[in-house]
Formats: C-alpha cells, sequence, structure tokens
C-alpha cells in the first residue's frame, strides 16, 4: 500500500491470523471493495487457521458504517469445507483404512 | 466409507444431551468432538447450575459430562470420537469429512446434528494484539482447566454473565480485578453475579469503554473512558488505569460454518449473537437432514443448550422411524422446560431472537 500516515487504526488488529490492520481495511473500503469475500481475497483477513471467527464480524461492521446500512444486509462470505486446518498430506493420502 | 444414523457434531451441553436421546432410540450414532475430552465449556463451568433437577440444578458443570458418558459409553449403538477434527459437510450427499490425527475420514450420516457452539467476539482497540489481551473464555480455561494465573491485576471488558463470573472466578483464584467495563448503561448478567463483585469491592463502570491498551511487549494498563449514548467517546473522559490482563467478554457468536455449507437458510438475529439458522420448533434446519442444538442455534447457557440438544435427538431420531418412548410428551416437558428458563426479563431478548429464527408456524 502507498505510504501514509500512521494512524491509531494501524495498532488495531482485525484479522489476528493473518495479521490484518483496521488501517488496512479502511483503506481497501475506501478503494472499494464492498464486500466481505473482495476484502478477503486482497488482504487474506478470514482465511488464516480461525477461518474468519474473530474477523468476520469486526469486517461486516466496518462496511455498515461505511456503506450506511445496516449489519444484516452485509453480505456473508462464501463457507467452503475444510471449516478447521487440516493438512494437505491428510488430504492427499485418501480415506483411512477401517 | 463409514455410515450411521446420526452424527452429532460437538460434544458439549448440547451435543451430549443430543447423542444421548439418539442412542437410547436405538439409532446408531456417531458423537464427535475436536477436544480430546467431552464436555465443552462444561470443563471449565465450576459453579453449580441452577433451574430444574431435569438439568442438573445444584451440580457442578463439570460433574456433567461423566454423567452423559457413564450412560453414553454403555450403549453399544454408540461410538464416541474424541480429538478429531469435523472438517467439512457435503449436504448432496450427506457426507461428512472427519480428521483424526492425520488420519481422513468419510462418514456417510443420514441426520446431522450441529452442536458445535458459539466463538468469543473480539473488540477492535488500539494495541488489541498486545500479549495479556485475552479472551474471557480463555483466561477461564487457563484457571479453571490448567490452573495457570492469567496475570495479577485484570480489567474486565463487559457485563454479561461470562464477564460478571469470570470476574468473580479470578478473585477466588487472588488475581485483582481492577475494574469492570461495559459501555451499555446498565449491567448486562445477572444481578446476584454482578452484587457479588459489588460486594468484593469492584468497580463496575457501565458507559465506559477500553480505547487503548498500554505496554510494548506485554499489557501494563489500559486507557479506558465514558462513553455516549451513540457509544462515542466522551472528549477529556479518558483516564490509565494500571493492569496486566485485559480480558474480553464482549459476547459470543454462533459458530454455524457446517450449516452454511450445508446450505441451510441462515438469519441474522443480534439477539442471538448473529447469524443463526432458520429452524422449526424441533430444531430442524431448513435442510431436512440438519438439525441444530445449543449455542450453534443461537448463544444462551448451558441448560438450555441440552434442552435444544435433547428437541433436537429426539426428532432426529423420530425422523428416521425410531421408536422413542414416550416422544410427544416428552418433547412437550423440555418446550415447557425451555420456555421456564426464557420466562423472566433477561429471558425476553433470547424468546423474541428465537421467535425471529423459528420458523412461522413452527413447522417447515
Amino acid at each position: 500500500m502507498a505510504e501514509r500516515e500512521k494512524s491509531p487504526d494501524d495498532n488495531i488488529v482485525i484479522c489476528r491470523c493473518e495479521d490484518v490492520t483496521l488501517a488496512e481495511i479502511r483503506e481497501l473500503i475506501a478503494q472499494g471493495y464492498h464486500t466481505i469475500d473482495e476484502i478477503k481475497r486482497v488482504s487474506r483477513a478470514g482465511m488464516g487457521p480461525c477461518q474468519g471467527r474473530t474477523c468476520r464480524q469486526l469486517i461486516a461492521r466496518e462496511l455498515a458504517i461505511a456503506l450506511g446500512v445496516p449489519v444484516e444486509q452485509v453480505e456473508m462470505p462464501t463457507f467452503r469445507p475444510p471449516s478447521r486446518p487440516v493438512l494437505l498430506s491428510t488430504i492427499a493420502r485418501g480415506e483411512a483404512d477401517e | 466409507m463409514r455410515e450411521v444414523d446420526i452424527a452429532v457434531i460437538g460434544a458439549g451441553p448440547a451435543g451430549l444431551a443430543a447423542a444421548l436421546a439418539c442412542g437410547e432410540s436405538g439409532a446408531t450414532t456417531l458423537l464427535v468432538d475436536y477436544m480430546d475430552a467431552p464436555g465443552g465449556q462444561l470443563i471449565k463451568q465450576t459453579h453449580k447450575f441452577f433451574g430444574s433437577e431435569r438439568q442438573f440444578a445444584g451440580t457442578r458443570g463439570i460433574q456433567i459430562p461423566d454423567i452423559f458418558i457413564g450412560r453414553l459409553s454403555k450403549m453399544p449403538n454408540v461410538q464416541l470420537m474424541w480429538g478429531v477434527n469435523a472438517s467439512g459437510y457435503y449436504a448432496d450427499s450427506g457426507v461428512l469429512t472427519l480428521e483424526d490425527g492425520g488420519k481422513f475420514i468419510k462418514v456417510k450420516a443420514k441426520r446431522v446434528i450441529i452442536a458445535t457452539g458459539a466463538a468469543e467476539k473480539a473488540l477492535a482497540f488500539e494495541n488489541n494484539d498486545l500479549p495479556g489481551v485475552y479472551g474471557a473464555g480463555a483466561v477461564q480455561t487457563l484457571m479453571n482447566v490448567h490452573g495457570v494465573k492469567p496475570g495479577d491485576r485484570v480489567l474486565m471488558v463487559g457485563s454479561g454473565n461470562i464477564g460478571l463470573i469470570v470476574s468473580y472466578q479470578l478473585i477466588q483464584a487472588h488475581v485483582e480485578v481492577i475494574a469492570l467495563v461495559e459501555a451499555a448503561r446498565c449491567i448486562g448478567g445477572y444481578l446476584v453475579h454482578a452484587a457479588k463483585l459489588r460486594r468484593a469491592g469492584v468497580p463496575i463502570l457501565t458507559s465506559h469503554t477500553i480505547v487503548r491498551a498500554l505496554g510494548e511487549e506485554t499489557v501494563r494498563g489500559a486507557v479506558v473512558a465514558q462513553v455516549d449514548q451513540s457509544w462515542q467517546v466522551k472528549p477529556g473522559s479518558e483516564r490509565e488505569m494500571a493492569c496486566d490482563v485485559i480480558c474480553l467478554a464482549v459476547g459470543l457468536t454462533p459458530l454455524v460454518d457446517m450449516m452454511w455449507q450445508a446450505g441451510c437458510e441462515m438469519r441474522y438475529v443480534p439477539a442471538l449473537g448473529g447469524h443463526v439458522p432458520a429452524r422449526d420448533e424441533n430444531m430442524r434446519a431448513s435442510n431436512p437432514a440438519v438439525y441444530v442444538a445449543g449455542d450453534a442455534g443461537g448463544v444462551e447457557e448451558a441448560s438450555s443448550a441440552m434442552i435444544s440438544g435433547e428437541i433436537a435427538g429426539i426428532s432426529a431420531a423420530k425422523s428416521l422411524g425410531f421408536e422413542v418412548q414416550g416422544a410427544e410428551a416428552r418433547l412437550g416437558q423440555l418446550k415447557a422446560d425451555l420456555a421456564a428458563i426464557r420466562s423472566g426479563p433477561t429471558g425476553e431478548k433470547i424468546c423474541a431472537g428465537v421467535k425471529c429464527a423459528t420458523v412461522c408456524g413452527g413447522e417447515w
């Protein structure tokens, strides 16, 4: 991101897994990323081990304030398996023999 | 691929009660939890439950899982799996994917009961990633499960029952609670819990919030401030407080990833903590193979979770044609018990939320 002055928002962490700050989320919204999925794809917010359990609602709230809509109108991202971290090697080995 | 009649995901109070009802019906039942031991949040609830004897009034939360497991482990048609991740649900085939210590397992289940509980909400304030900032659930786990003191001076944020109870348990562990801040104008939890804190001399600052955590490497203090009616910080009201732990108890939100994966109709109900599956009176979701139980269907507490779990278990078994003894009478009693728990001023919000989440007329 472009150089800009430090603000207190730089010290507010929204996505702990991927270390995305409130300043970064607000910058992305200002650039026109207006859904949780879009913000997720450019910033990785919500793609870490907790899969958005911490940050999803905080980002939804930021979007609601910025867009002037109630939180329930903020579209939720797509939920896909696995919902918890699984090693690729585990999946690659295929189903365990019983 | 393994096949079962009913798979129950999550072995907290809701999942344990659901699995017991399924097991009693004769259905082949699989109960899965990602923790190494069953119980969910019960494993740290050292206080005695109140309410009805049917929901273990007078028993400490930590004793309840053993009561369930004692009965479940005698049932040949029930399989228990701990330390197993339920990582996905594929609605088109009814297949669950599980991960057991590096082994990938597929299970085809005719019915799935989602009892995955809830996650703690976070709060956006400056330096909220400093070591020493904890969720209240984490503090409770450290103290009551592992016997570890989280610190010496705690600022508690949030005055719901979790914030109040964890504050009191901290005091019992000889940790100082310097203050409890609450952004709303009133205390959120039960008066009986708040009164204990006041008697212990803990200041409860309503209409106050945390502005920032102080410290370089770890928490050394916090700046708190008054908020106005639109939740904005009143200029000039900031003040510093010395503490080494900031404990966040700002509410829970249902863990419903698998319900989204199952394509269930979801509704945003703030009174229940966020998005919850639409359900009928018997806890069945819009996908008829999927049931919800406990906090995953709306954040309440352990007694109501056990009731909704039993309702979901009986209903799921019945839907597959299993004979559940006295099913109608039991369902009637359970629904009456739920209504009793939700009566009173604190239950009003829950009742309104449940109404929003329940399909019109109570049936799909």
